[in-house]
């Protein structure tokens, strides 16, 4: 799926650290436009980490992250700028519970990249319509069942019309039979183009939304590898056995 | 010659003095109230500070307000101060200075709780979207803190409302002094005059604090 071949995000030797235990220990990984890459990994790996160093919530102890060549790591006042090519979808989906939906998705449009409400609106209504949710805009979060909500924190992504998306495990917290709309929602993304980064546990829905899988095992990148060559032939015993943790076979003697 | 003692409340200037020993301690709870609730923003948001000093001098005042007496602190603000260094605070100064220090120490640690109650992944979200920490805190945590705060600061505010009849002991005459001495004087036409003069007390205390509820619960309404 990935058609140009520019590099929009570049990590090289990324480390961090919390106290003493060393959370990512050199992380290189480049995401060009349009692909979808999917990490894998054990709880605890990093992923989420990895993520949120990217979005720079977190400071990083080494190593540089780029996205279109700038710096994100260098932190300050670009920072907010930068934040502004990335949307950020998390797990326990963060909308405000202060404002109503089509607020919640309005507010950094209108506030932070300065666009008129209108124009932040209408985005808003095509951005809500297609994900079934434009009857809403009206209701507060509160009102709306967890697997809505998380499709709303993806739309307000959105609407600042991001080059990267990230999710971090954004169907972890979602009963199952809402884990569903989420990941349509997020596999439509995928087809029309968007270039993300996705930590999920989800394997089948990886397996099927990824070109590419990273396997990211004690802060180091294990695998790097297209999506079905990881799960047909993964190349470190590690990753053999992460992937038969998912598998379940009866067993007959 | 005994009398029913309702007819105490009317005699003579009677009823109109005790409204007076009312806006006494109206006036009092309100200017200290309308102090300690900016100040007591600012104290509270001073008190999120992760700095030592910062930590340690909130700490100290915090601890050393709530741990006095009011009583106490009214005693050391219009005898102690005087005693001490010679400045002759009035009664009302004194009273007005003790409820603003007071309301400040508990409506900051009030502010504080509601501060340090919204989840940080509120913090990370709006980040995600590229706001500013000015425009977190104005958009995000502010509205919610405020809506969290409501009911505490109104429950603070009758306390003081309520709580102001210690200044009675650093000599003002507010609506229970005034309540007392009219029972004083008919205490022999009227024997059954301190019921219905603390009953009337009663009712102007809860005139006082009611509408205040009314209006917070107005508010939790349209802010639900």
């Amino acid at each position: 799926m990935a058609t140009e071949n520019t590099i929009q995000l570049e990590v090289s030797g990324l480390r961090k650290t919390f106290g003493n235990d060393i959370i990512l220990n050199g992380v290189d990984l480049t995401v060009r436009k349009g692909e979808v890459v999917v990490i894998l990994g054990s709880s605890g790996c990093g992923k989420s980490t990895l993520l949120r160093c990217i979005n720079g919530l977190e400071p990083t102890d080494g190593g540089s992250i780029r996205i279109d060549g700038e710096e994100v790591t260098s932190g300050g006042r670009n920072l907010t700028q930068l934040r502004q090519k990335i949307g950020m979808v998390f797990q326990s989906y963060d909308l405000f519970p202060h404002k109503n939906i089509l607020d919640n998705v309005t507010l950094a449009p209108v506030k932070v990249q300065k666009r008129t409400k209108d124009d932040a609106r209408e985005e808003a209504e095509q951005l809500l319509r297609r994900v079934g949710l434009w009857e809403k805009r009206k209701a507060y979060p509160r009102e709306l069942s967890g697997g809505q909500k998380q499709r709303v924190a993806i739309v307000r992504a959105l609407c600042m019309n991001p080059e990267i998306m990230l999710f971090d495990e954004v169907t972890a917290a979602l009963d199952p039979e809402m884990v569903r709309e989420v990941l349509d929602v997020m596999l439509e993304l995928a087809e029309g183009g968007m270039t993300m980064l996705i930590v999920t546990h989800e394997m089948q829905f990886a397996r099927a939304v990824a070109d590419r899988i990273v396997f990211l095992d004690e802060g180091k990148i294990l695998e790097n590898l297209p999506a079905e060559t990881f799960f047909t032939n993964p190349k470190t015993q590690r990753a053999k056995d992460f992937l038969q943790t998912f598998e379940f076979r009866k067993e007959t003697s | 010659m005994q009398g029913s003692g309702i007819n105490v409340l009317f005699l003579g200037r009677n009823f109109a003095r005790l409204l007076e020993g009312l806006w006494v301690t109206m006036r009092i709870s309100i200017i200290a109230v309308l102090l300690s609730i900016p100040l007591g923003i600012l104290f509270g948001m001073f008190m999120t500070l992760r700095h030592p000093v910062a930590k340690a001098v909130s700490r100290v005042y915090l601890e050393f307000i709530r741990i006095m007496p009011q009583l106490v602190l009214l005693f050391i603000a219009y005898f102690g101060v005087t005693r001490a260094f010679g400045w002759n605070w009035s009664a009302d100064f004194s009273a007005v200075l003790v409820f603003t220090l007071w309301g400040t120490a508990e409506m900051g640690d009030l502010v504080r709780g509601a501060l340090q109650s919204i989840p940080r992944h509120q913090y990370d979200s709006a980040a995600a979207l590229g706001m500013t920490k000015w425009q977190t805190f104005i958009y995000i945590i502010v509205p919610q803190t405020l809506r969290r705060l409501l009911p505490p600061t109104i429950n603070l505010t009758t306390r003081m409302i309520k709580t102001t009849s210690l200044v009675v002991l650093i000599g003002i005459t507010e609506v229970l002094k005034v309540g007392k001495q009219i029972i004083d004087v008919n205490r022999f036409v009227y024997p059954t005059a301190s019921l219905w003069v603390y009953g009337a007390v009663f009712v102007l205390y809860f005139l006082a604090c009611w509408p205040i509820s009314v209006l917070a619960r107005q508010l939790e309404k349209r802010w639900r």
